[in-house]
């Protein structure tokens, strides 16, 4: 690894200072991404802000019935919360979901907003890759692409988002908050993550400077009867292939509620707004589904590799919401 | 760049010790203690033979930096004194034995996580043969001695 100043940061204000006044510092949560990839040099931070000591691992009621997670509050422990098997089950299955036990022991929630593509390419320093190297090429498009994206995706990035907690959050419409040296301030969910254009290597909303310090769940009634289901190429401990996380409420057999996003399908976290558009006022019947599916599909770029995708994600998506509607 | 003084009790005795930053937990266990009952499968947290106890609480030391660990207390198979230790031996809860710390050590936290009430993708009420396998599915056996290591861990049950 690459050697590099480290900070401790005693809180919020100092460890924002500390990386606003230092061009290629980064903050350091439970280190499970950023760390593997200054071990692989695609990271390679002059300055290292660790903030694992910051007071952001409380998880709080909030007036209306939602919750603030505090950034780092890891993962399994947000797993374990009442409040969120209770609220949100879909948040609890997409966390235990995701890598391993000890994974979810170190990893924090701020990190998970912010962990990169596990792209092959993205990852070998020889290959090209406009996220890793603007404008070096994109050795993904002519290649091996089972892993990645279909929807969002560009001619300089088809790059998946890894993220299974961020899929439930997505579907759940979440705001993080961000603090930075200008203060703090608000983002939705839908407008957190970018996607690739022709600038892959800019991922989020965040200025350098800014820190995720919580994030917040509004009050979802329908979120009660949610599912997150996860499709991938062995039982546990691996990326998904194709993710869906749903929430349906069904009154006289019509769709009174439904939230649905994707996940391993989508360049960012992949809200479905088109099908939540078609399935809500409608039949909760099959044919419904499938067509709610097939609307958010229809714009899907494929190759290859990954054409599957299209449709196990329809088929993962009319399974999921029939489990909800039964 | 230097090096930043750290306090780690380890296996019960107290290291003070002035590591590089972008030294990991497992090569300073490993390499400035001598502990190299912990192993170094992948380096990149997807294989679990680097599992230690960290306060009690199971991690992959190879992605976890030493400095982030000041004050914590340690626990490596070298410190483990525990009945799975023979059951893995009885129950053929390895071959070549290279992940077999790992497993240990992944195996004490998970009975504690267990213990705790934390729960798992498959949900069952005990630790059934799935809920086993799914929470020691961070911990890879290239050998495949996977029925003997879950022999081993259902034996302490």
């Amino acid at each position: 690894m690459r050697p590099f100043a480290y900070v401790r940061a005693a809180d919020v204000d100092e460890a924002v200072r500390a990386v606003a006044g230092e061009p290629g510092a980064k903050f350091l949560g439970g280190g499970t991404n950023l760390v593997d990839l200054m071990r692989e040099g695609i990271e390679r931070p002059a300055t290292v802000v660790d903030v694992t000591a910051l007071p952001l691992a409380a998880v709080d009621d909030l007036p209306d019935g939602g919750l603030r997670i505090g950034a780092l509050v890891r993962n399994s422990a947000l797993a374990a919360d009442p409040r969120v098997h209770a609220r949100y089950p879909m948040v609890s299955q997409a966390l235990l979901a995701g890598a391993s036990p000890q994974l979810r022991n170190m990893a924090t929630v701020g990190g998970n907003l912010l962990q990169r593509t596990r792209c092959p390419y993205f990852y070998d320093a020889a290959a090209a890759c406009n996220k890793r190297e603007p404008g070096a090429g994109c050795d993904a498009l002519g290649g091996f692409t089972r892993g990645h994206a279909i929807l969002g995706v560009s001619e300089s990035c088809i790059a998946a988002h890894p993220s299974d907690l961020c899929v439930a959050l997505a579907a759940l419409d979440a705001v993080v908050e961000v603090r930075g040296v200008g203060g703090t301030r608000r983002i939705p969910m839908a407008e957190f993550h970018r996607l690739p254009g022709d600038t892959p290597h800019v991922e989020t909303a965040l200025a350098p400077d800014e820190l995720v310090t919580a994030v917040e769940l509004p009050a979802v009634p329908v979120a009660a009867r949610s599912r997150y289901r996860k499709v991938r190429d062995r039982a546990s401990y691996a990326f998904a292939l194709v993710s869906v996380a749903a929430a349906l409420e069904v009154r006289d057999g019509v769709v009174a509620d439904v939230r649905l996003a994707l996940g391993g399908v989508g360049a960012k976290p992949w809200r479905a707004r088109a099908a939540e558009e078609l399935l809500a006022g409608g039949p909760a019947d099959e044919d419904a589904f499938a067509r709610a599916a097939e609307a958010e599909l229809e714009p899907a770029t494929v190759r290859p590799g990954n054409a599957f995708k299209t449709r196990l994600a329809r088929a993962t998506i009319v399974a999921t919401l029939r489990e909800l509607s039964g | 760049m230097g090096v930043t003084q750290i306090r780690m009790k380890v296996n019960g005795v107290t290291e003070s010790l002035d590591v590089e930053p972008w030294a990991s937990l497992l090569d300073t266990l490993r390499e400035r203690l001598g502990l190299t009952g912990t192993k170094k499968g992948c380096d990149q947290g997807a294989c679990g033979a680097c599992t230690v106890l960290a306060d009690g609480v199971r991690i992959n030391a190879c992605l976890a930096l030493a400095v982030q660990y000041d004050g914590s207390e340690i626990t490596t198979v070298e410190g483990v004194d525990h009945p799975l230790q023979q059951a893995f031996v009885r129950h053929d809860g390895f071959q070549c034995g290279y992940c077999t710390p790992g497993q240990i050590c992944s195996a004490i936290g998970m009975l504690a996580e267990h213990a705790a009430g934390m729960p798992s993708a498959v949900g069952a009420s005990g630790l059934t043969e799935d809920e086993i396998r799914e929470r020691m599915s961070g911990n890879l056996c290239r050998c495949g001695a996977y029925n003997g290591i879950l022999d081993a861990i259902k034996e302490v049950l």
